[in-house]
């Protein structure tokens, strides 16, 4: 290499590495801004009233109960999302019918109703007037905890679906050609070779569900019918706090939660590290 | 034989799923909306209030979507393809926007935004942030914040560099990379997250009816729109307003699938 | 020597033009920061203002949202130079924040600008013969009524409840001991007391504690249902107060007059609120007959509002936190 190319070399492994400082910092600077701020304001505020204040607010027996409820809700609904999305995401992708492009383009609208509509219209569906019935009664699940799912299950249906959309558009179907003609089955074409590829899009929709779940408040508010320590989610719980004036007593619940639901995503993230080691030689 | 049976299978639990889940509910509001003719359909949607709302609302979307998305693909980037200690914190910091409750983050923002808050200081000097578009905007942007982040990372991570690190050596510098071979390649997992992004951006309702104070006219969005007409007992009023919503939704999608940036050099 | 001069002729037209222009208009911008329920009524009354004298040239910036949100809006900045909340608590925490003057109470009718009661709103043709508190804690009736943690308004349904007892000459505990009873028939607990009504209309509930004007205002758009006012029930009493804070103070409280006065308590009145002025209210005994039980929260003897927050509604150590704690199954 003469030393006109070495410098080149240099200049550009230099402009690398700037970009990837600037990039990196304009990167951190939008999230501090936009989610730090806010979160260490919480966290501030939950300590207001001291460890002994906080501790009395998280543990009293509503606020467990409400946490116990919104967790196992949640990691229900994510768990569901994971398995019916991706299913959902394949049909679209690798099947086809008549009326797929409309059935594709209708999936984010659950974001674009405002949640006061979710829940009106699952209370009329699923509620005690609901049209459908099943084995001659009604179908209504309203004001228990299944109903606490299924406004769950409205919210996040975009989630998985959509963040396996495009790795399974993006997937190679040469790899799967290949399995097949060497003899092996629908099954261990799956398994062995679509699974591992579209699992990280699986994860990163779960862990979207799951946040998404914990955080519900709208579309669950009215056909929950919100009884404390039976059907009330955290997020209401945190809203009657509120309510009471009790803002540090609030910003503590919402802090347990957040930190709850930062571990789980974590841990996600980890899983996801783990399964696809192969790919990093 | 077999595979004709295991198609109809996925498609009918794929078909129970969304019927029960999604078009149910969507055909409900379509025929609560125009269940007693067009006419309380067409009064709630043709007032100034509410079409000053629909404005309102495509402003903060317009100015939210971009911001988000430029973040988003910046931040996929760096989380797949650099490496940085706390990546993993990172990751998981970027969705947890999401786990918070509307009524969270505007308890979030009065923190820092209201009259004895961190940033208090700056309603006294004139600087109005909460209670009017500044307020909604920070809302809007940090409840759809993870999309278009959460939709590129699984597709980067999919794609590999190969193709890139073949155009480095090749002499390409890293903007024509990025805009040659990486983005077509991500170009559908930026589809889609603009999509949910924006999908979001028009529907959010709890954390923006915190930090809006709701004037009348001035800060209401369209999806309060919905809830007054609610409190007014006007329920087709509130499902017409959410059907174009619904429609605002639709529209940005076909919009994106049909001016996908053109595929890369195969 | 000439463009001085003109320079000087050119001031002073402009500030002639200028105190021309300031003396023509009022322009006035009063913001008025509302509870949910009454923005049919001041949308109504709002032109009636502007159409007197004291109300010529102001104009009207208007926010309707759950009471003690608006209350919380106030403190954290949002500009307002007159609230109307629907019960008096959050107009005092605004006192505290130093935004109201604590004297707002002295004001003609307490500080109150329209009253209502505590209903049940029941199912057509009423089958479970709902009529009274001891109705409500039969075996079999379900309840609905909104939480009144997460609601301020449906306090007034819990202290209806309690308040009814204490008329009929039981003591405290007996009160507390059917307060436990009610809450147990309750089965559903909305966040406000229009998703509430909204449970009710959905089919959920044999009863609805309700506030009267709400029940009006449903039935007025064919969304209700019928409604009795048991014999004994609270008197609600939605107080209004002008901002310490305010820029226009004169005409704020020139609208604070002008609501008290018998064509808008008129006003009010069609609109399902029963008026605080006792002429106007004579007119309308029809459509708001008096209930020979019916007692202010004043007149239960409990220090008032003040007391009766800390006592019933404190989130921790309160009576319904105990209540909701021993309904809910949940031991401690």
């Amino acid at each position: 290499m003469s030393t006109a190319q070495a410098t080149v070399g240099q200049v550009r492994m230099q402009s690398e590495r700037a970009s990837t400082a600037l990039s990196l910092g304009l990167v951190t600077t939008y999230l501090t801004l936009i989610v730090a701020l806010p979160i260490a304001a919480l966290v501030f505020e939950s300590t207001n009233v001291g460890a002994r204040g906080f501790w009395d607010v998280v543990s009293s027996p509503e606020a467990v109960a409400a946490l116990k409820l919104t967790l196992w809700t949640s990691i229900a609904v994510a768990l569901l999302n994971g398995v019916l999305g991706t299913i959902t995401a394949w049909v679209l992708v690798r099947d086809s019918f008549r009326g797929k492009a409309l059935v594709n383009a209708i999936i984010d609208l659950p974001f674009a109703l405002p949640t006061i509509v979710a829940g009106l219209t699952l209370l009329a569906l699923y509620g005690p007037q609901s049209p459908l019935e099943v084995r001659g009664q009604k179908l209504n699940v309203a004001f228990t905890t299944s109903s606490i799912v299924l406004a769950m299950l409205f919210v996040t249906l975009p989630f998985v679906v959509r963040t396996v959309q495009p790795v399974l558009l993006e997937l190679d179907e040469e790899m799967e050609q290949a399995a097949k003609s060497l003899g092996a089955t629908e099954l261990q074409t799956f398994r062995r070779i679509v699974f591992p590829n579209v699992l990280p899009g699986i994860l990163s929709g779960v862990a979207l569900a799951f946040a998404k779940a914990v955080g519900e408040f709208g579309s669950l508010v009215i056909i929950t019918g919100n009884l404390p320590y039976k059907t009330q989610v955290s997020s209401v719980f945190i809203f009657s706090r509120i309510e009471s004036g009790d803002r540090a007593g609030a910003a503590a619940v919402a802090v347990v939660l957040l930190a709850i639901s930062f571990g789980l995503l974590l841990s996600i993230g980890a899983i996801r590290h783990y399964a696809t080691r192969h790919d990093r030689a | 034989m077999l595979r004709l049976l295991r198609t109809f299978c996925l498609r009918g639990v794929a078909f129970l799923y969304l019927a029960a889940i999604l078009i149910g509910p969507l055909a409900l509001v379509f025929f609560r909306t125009f269940e007693h003719g067009f006419r309380p359909a067409w009064d709630a949607l043709s007032t100034p209030e509410t079409i000053n709302a629909f404005k309102l609302t495509l402003i903060i979307t317009a100015i939210a979507v971009p911001l988000n998305t430029i973040f988003g693909i910046a931040c996929a980037l760096a989380i797949v393809r650099r490496r940085f200690p706390g990546k993993g914190l990172v990751n998981a910091f970027v969705d947890l926007p999401l786990a918070l409750s509307p009524v969270v983050v505007g308890l979030a923002l009065f923190l820092l935004y209201g009259r004895d808050g961190w940033f208090g200081f700056l309603g006294e000097h004139g600087i109005q942030i909460l209670f009017s578009l500044p307020a909604m905007v920070i809302a809007t942007i940090f409840v759809s914040l993870p999309f278009v982040a959460r939709e590129v990372v699984p597709t980067l991570r999919e794609i590999g560099d190969e193709q890139e690190q073949a155009a480095r050596t090749l002499g390409a510098n890293s903007w024509q990379t990025f805009w040659r071979i990486t983005l077509p390649a991500i170009r559908w997992a930026v589809i889609y997250g603009v999509i949910l992004t924006a999908a979001r951006c028009l529907g959010e309702y709890g954390a923006v009816a915190v930090v809006s104070g709701r004037l009348q006219g001035e800060t209401e969005t369209a999806t309060l729109r919905v809830e007054e007409r609610y409190e007014s007992f006007d329920v087709a009023g509130a499902y017409a307003i959410s059907i174009v919503l619904a429609l605002m939704a639709v529209v940005v999608l076909v919009a994106m699938t049909a001016i996908r940036p053109k595929e890369g050099t195969t | 020597m000439r463009q001085r001069r003109f320079l000087l002729l050119a001031l002073v037209g402009a500030a002639l033009a200028a105190s021309v222009a300031g003396a023509a208009t009022k322009d006035v911008k009063l913001s008025l920061v509302a509870y949910s329920t009454p923005r049919e009524a001041y949308n109504q009354l709002i032109p009636e203002f502007q159409k007197t004298q004291p109300g010529d040239g102001v104009s009207f910036s208007q926010s309707y949202a759950a009471s003690g949100d608006q209350a919380r809006a106030v403190k954290a900045g949002l500009r307002a130079d007159i609230v109307a909340l629907s019960l008096a608590p959050d107009v005092d925490e605004l006192v505290a924040a130093g935004l109201v003057d604590a004297k707002w109470k002295r004001q003609s009718y307490k500080g109150m600008v329209t009253n209502s009661l505590v209903v049940f709103v029941v199912r057509e043709g009423n089958p479970k013969k709902i009529r009274g508190w001891n109705d409500l804690i039969r075996p079999g009736v379900d309840v609905v009524t909104a939480n009144p943690f997460t609601s301020g308004g449906a306090r007034w349904n819990v202290m209806a409840a309690y308040g009814a007892q204490r008329k009929l000459g039981k003591t405290d505990k007996q009160a507390q001991d059917y307060l436990l009873k009610l809450f147990k028939n309750v089965v559903s607990q909305d966040k406000s007391a229009r998703d509430s009504l909204q449970t009710f209309n959905a089919g959920r509930g044999d009863v609805l504690l309700a506030y009267e004007n709400e029940a009006l205002f449903a039935r007025s758009r064919n969304q209700g249902f019928p409604f009795v006012i048991p014999r004994s029930t609270i008197l609600i009493e939605n107080p209004i107060a002008v901002l310490k804070t305010s820029d226009h103070k004169p005409e704020a409280n020139a609208f604070l007059r002008f609501l008290r006065t018998p064509a808008a308590q008129r006003t009010f009145a069609e609109n399902g609120y029963r008026p605080v002025n006792k002429a106007v209210a004579r007119e309308f005994t029809k459509k708001f007959p008096a209930r020979p039980g019916q007692f202010t929260i004043d007149q239960l003897g409990l220090g008032g509002w003040e007391k009766v927050q800390k006592r019933f509604f404190d989130p921790n150590n309160g009576v319904m936190a105990r209540i909701e704690r021993q309904v809910g199954g949940a031991t401690g």
